[in-house]
């Protein structure tokens, strides 16, 4: 345990578990330095905070499990020194959130950035509030607590050098990591308040004081780069596989190739005989519907890593593939096309688009198909447990500790307070490692062995037993009358849901995928209709970055780009004459049987704005030089899409040479509402263009026999420095904070495919309908 | 078997099978943990690592072919270009998970010692081993260029 308390010490801005409540408990009353007047004060000294300057605004933060906390106590440590601990409870997968909540919370409290170390929170929703680390809300639920544990934070500082030197509180200021008392000519250091400011109560939200906008020291200003960066680019940061227990065992499993396949037969001698290998043990195999339980099979446990792989390799096992042996891609894929071929459910109802498609002068009708696809996040699944004296302790890259936490205890038969779950580093995972089979397995084997065990998938592991991206086929049907004008649109989507991962498979939809651009078209056209249709799920199916509205999007903003042809119009042109004049989307006019989803966002404050829709729209092709003249085989492409409650608009600058796709240009417009670290904004959004032509190009898990076909990097294969989209231009629509923070770590990817598919097709005339594109222009 | 190999400028002695991968004795049998595994066969480059300079896949060479080499890792990497090219890659803020950045530092390390003034070209030719799912790839080239200049300099 020490060696490994150790290891996580050394990261610069790491400290161990422990740290916190000794820093707090070994805290001594130092004296107060004042009236120094060769003390020169580096930092401005604009009083911070004035009352009023944030109304509070509602989100689905606190509808969240176990909600939102807002406790300085909880969030915040200040050692006598002045060194700031604060604790990041969301997990760091490439986004940002562990250094941007933190700097939220030291801007508004005055905190110097160089004297703050940030600590991760380990599994524990009742003490932070959720933990959830997915669907771009890290920053969207937690901006308005962060700074109000900051403001909290500053007023009870302000308080006790109040008390300190017995004048009122409205007499002092905070600035700079101290608070000042200008004509006493009197300044005490934060950590010389610690301890009396920690001892007070959390004062309540209605008598904080808040930085105006221009006060802010770090907040939007994207000068504060990641708190990992020097580890990250030494070496030395920790990861899911990084952490050493003395004595840690390595398994590695062979899981069943198909879900729910139960073994014939095992002949384990050869694996048995590999030196380094020490023990064979099973792990009970699990149907579909299993939530996140481990799949089962035998795992090989051994010395080290590559004894374990190739232990797990030797094994010799004959497998019943149980009732999804049969299931194969192409078969699956005709079965979803003849599924939106027939009348679905309705979820939509606007007018009467079944009418008005009969009554239609020309029915264009187009459908999209997308494959499975796996997330492949660079690191592979890994989680190392120990199991000592009753406790299990887990250290695991998950999206969602407390959820691994809960969900390992009930696997085992513990008690939750008796599993711990310590979150590293994060290499990857768009939505992967919220489901934390892999920490479970961990758990379960080193129950077992009662020792330390580190499971590691190996990267065939993680392609070929993921929580796959859901296949879709998305049939949209337009009707247009005699003059040529839009009267119907009807949208059927046929898509295993995730549901089938949870529970029995209805072969329906979850509200959220429903909401996920199938429900919402911000179109105005007077009868839509969107309807679910059956699809039935043959393997675990789970959210992958931006889950249903990549194939949303895709359809979606393809479709109006081919109609803009059949009409003879120009895209962009079209498309902002489609989502027509600024308006509040109403679930209502629009025929929803309820509220929109809305990613469970309160309308009042997240409402869908089809103005902010075709302002980025304007934007991205005003910047993008929309019309220009380019040379032969290569043409702009746009899409725009709202997700995640942020609008993103895309114009991709495509070139097609004997067949291969390449992207020198991307714009991006991106109204994200208020921008707290516009530098990550960027880089999500460079992220999101390369993700999106990996999934555009390339991505695709086919099955046949039930078991997957692709295993590695070289048939699953990634976009590489050699063909990425060289330049994206990333511009944000400024906004005070009175526009709320939305999200980005997902928004970015949807609207890419259609954008590129759109340009191919101006460039090429060939119009990609089925995803990936693969060679499909080579022929 | 016993091995001695040459790490980070120190001799090591190994008493494992000949075949294990670098990779493997580097991160379990040494305990540097800053050489990654992301695929085993060669096509991300999370592992890589320098023998006598060259950008090497740490998971396709065994130890028995390692004796007699000089190896550095992300941990022992040293010398004006690899702290240039650390600099660059803070300044620029490039990682994001920063998982597979280990491999492409010392990628770049290695390109920037051979080639004073790389074009883009040459970028994507020395960069394309080494995948990054975050997509890193535009500030990994304008770090490349800005370190090169700086070198130059």
């Amino acid at each position: 345990m020490l060696h490994q308390i150790e290891k996580f010490a050394e990261q610069s801005k790491t400290v161990p578990a422990a740290a916190i409540d000794s820093v707090i408990s070994n805290a001594s009353r130092r004296g107060v330095l004042k009236g120094l007047g060769g003390f020169v004060l580096a930092l401005h000294l604009l009083p911070a905070g004035r009352a009023g300057a944030f109304p509070a605004y509602e989100t689905f933060g606190p509808g969240m499990p176990n909600g939102v906390v807002n406790d300085p106590h909880i969030f915040v440590a200040i050692a006598p020194d002045g060194e700031v601990t604060i604790i990041a409870h969301r997990s760091e997968m490439g986004t940002g959130s562990r250094t941007t909540l933190p700097m939220v919370i030291a801007d508004e409290m005055e905190a110097d950035w160089d004297r703050v170390t940030v600590k991760q929170a380990e599994g524990d929703e009742p003490k932070y509030g959720n933990q959830d680390t997915d669907g771009s809300r890290s920053l969207r639920h937690h901006i308005q607590p962060a700074r109000e544990i900051g403001a909290a934070m500053r007023h009870m500082l302000k308080q006790a050098a109040a008390k300190q030197w017995g004048v009122k509180i409205d007499e002092v200021e905070a600035v700079g990591h101290q608070v000042i008392h200008k004509s006493l000519g009197s300044r005490v250091g934060y950590g010389d308040l610690a301890e009396a400011a920690m001892a007070l109560k959390t004062p309540p939200r209605d008598v904080l004081q808040f930085k105006d906008e221009k006060e802010f020291r770090y907040i939007g200003k994207g000068t504060v780069p990641i708190v990992d960066l020097h580890d990250i680019t030494t070496g030395k940061a920790v990861y899911g596989s990084d952490v050493r227990l003395p004595g840690t065992r390595v398994a590695v499993i062979a899981r069943p190739p198909v879900v729910g396949a139960t073994i014939k037969s095992i002949d384990d001698s050869a694996a048995k005989a590999i030196a380094g290998v020490e023990t064979i043990m099973h792990l009970p195999i699990t149907p579909l519907g299993s939530k996140f339980k481990p799949l089962g099979g035998v795992a090989v446990i051994a010395e080290n890593t590559w004894a374990a792989i190739q232990g797990r390799d030797a094994l010799k096992i004959e497998w019943d593939r149980g009732e999804h042996g049969t299931f194969e891609t192409r078969a699956y894929e005709a079965e979803l096309r003849a599924s939106t071929a027939e009348p679905g459910t309705s979820v939509r109802n606007q007018g009467n688009a079944d009418a008005a498609l009969k009554d239609a002068a020309k029915v264009l009708t187009y459908e999209y198909y997308q494959p499975h696809m796996a997330h492949a996040p660079m690191e592979p699944p890994t989680a190392l447990a120990n199991y000592a004296d009753g406790k299990c302790e887990i250290w695991a890259p998950v999206q969602s500790p407390y959820v691994a936490r809960t969900d390992t205890a009930e696997y085992l038969g513990m008690d939750a307070k008796d599993v711990t779950v310590n979150v590293t580093l994060l290499g990857g995972a768009f939505g992967r490692k919220s489901k934390a089979d892999f920490a479970t397995e961990a758990a379960f084997l080193a129950k077992q062995v009662g020792g330390p065990v580190r499971v590691q998938w190996t990267r065939e592991d993680d392609i070929r037993h993921s929580y796959y991206h859901t296949s879709s086929v998305e049939r949209i049907d337009i009707g247009l009358d005699s003059d040529k004008r839009v009267t119907a649109w009807r949208h059927r989507s046929a898509a295993p849901s995730f549901l089938s991962t949870f529970t029995e498979d209805k072969g329906v939809q979850h509200e959220i995928e429903i909401g996920m651009g199938l429900e919402n078209l911000p179109y105005e056209i007077s009868n839509v209709s969107a309807e679910q249709c059956p699809a039935f799920a043959h393997t675990r199916v789970g959210w992958f970055r931006s889950v249903s509205n990549i194939p949303r999007a895709f359809a979606v903003q393809s479709a109006t780009a081919e109609l803009a042809h059949e009409l003879g119009r120009d895209q962009k042109e079209f498309l902002l004459e489609i989502i027509g004049p600024p308006r509040i989307l109403d679930a209502k006019t629009a025929g929803l049987p309820g509220k929109f989803w809305n990613q469970y966002e309160p309308e009042k404050e997240f409402p869908f704005e089809t103005g902010r829709l075709s302002g980025v729209v304007r934007l991205v092709a005003q910047k993008a030089g929309w019309g220009k003249s380019l040379p032969k085989g290569e043409a702009l492409g746009i899409a725009a899409h709202r997700s995640f409650v942020s609008y993103i608009a895309m114009v991709v600058h495509a070139k097609v040479e004997k067949g291969i796709v390449r992207v020198p240009e991307v714009h991006v417009a991106v109204d994200c509402g208020f921008a707290a670290n516009p530098e990550r904004v960027r880089s999500q959004m460079q992220g999101a263009c390369v993700f999106g032509m990996t999934a555009a190009l390339y991505s695709g898990i086919s099955f046949d026999n039930g078991e997957v076909q692709e295993s590695n990097f070289h048939d699953y294969e990634m976009v590489r420095a050699d063909n990425f989209p060289e330049l994206v231009h990333t511009y944000i629509v400024p906004h005070s904070f009175e526009v709320h923070a939305t999200g980005v770590g997902e928004p970015g990817v949807p609207p890419f495919a259609p954008a590129l598919a759109n340009a191919i097709f101006n460039a090429t005339g060939r119009r990609i309908r089925n995803l990936p594109i693969g060679d499909q222009l080579k022929a | 078997m016993t091995f001695r190999i040459n790490l980070n400028g120190k001799e090591t002695t190994l008493d494992i099978d000949g075949d294990m991968p670098l990779l493997w004795a580097i991160r379990d049998i040494i305990g540097l943990t800053g050489t990654k595994y992301g695929c085993g066969i060669a096509q991300c480059g999370a592992c890589t690592v320098h023998v006598d300079g060259e950008p090497t896949r740490s998971c396709q060479l065994t130890v028995e072919d390692a004796v007699g080499t000089k190896i550095t890792t992300i941990e022992g990497v040293n010398g004006k270009v690899a702290e240039t090219a650390q600099t660059v890659w803070a300044e620029l803020d490039v990682p994001q998970c920063g998982y597979c950045q280990s491999g492409q530092v010392l990628a770049a390390v290695a390109l920037l010692s051979q080639n004073t003034k790389p074009t883009d070209e040459n970028i994507d030719e020395a960069m394309a081993g080494n995948l990054c799912r975050c997509a890193t790839y535009h500030r990994i080239r304008a770090g490349i260029h800005e370190a090169a200049r700086r070198l130059e300099a």
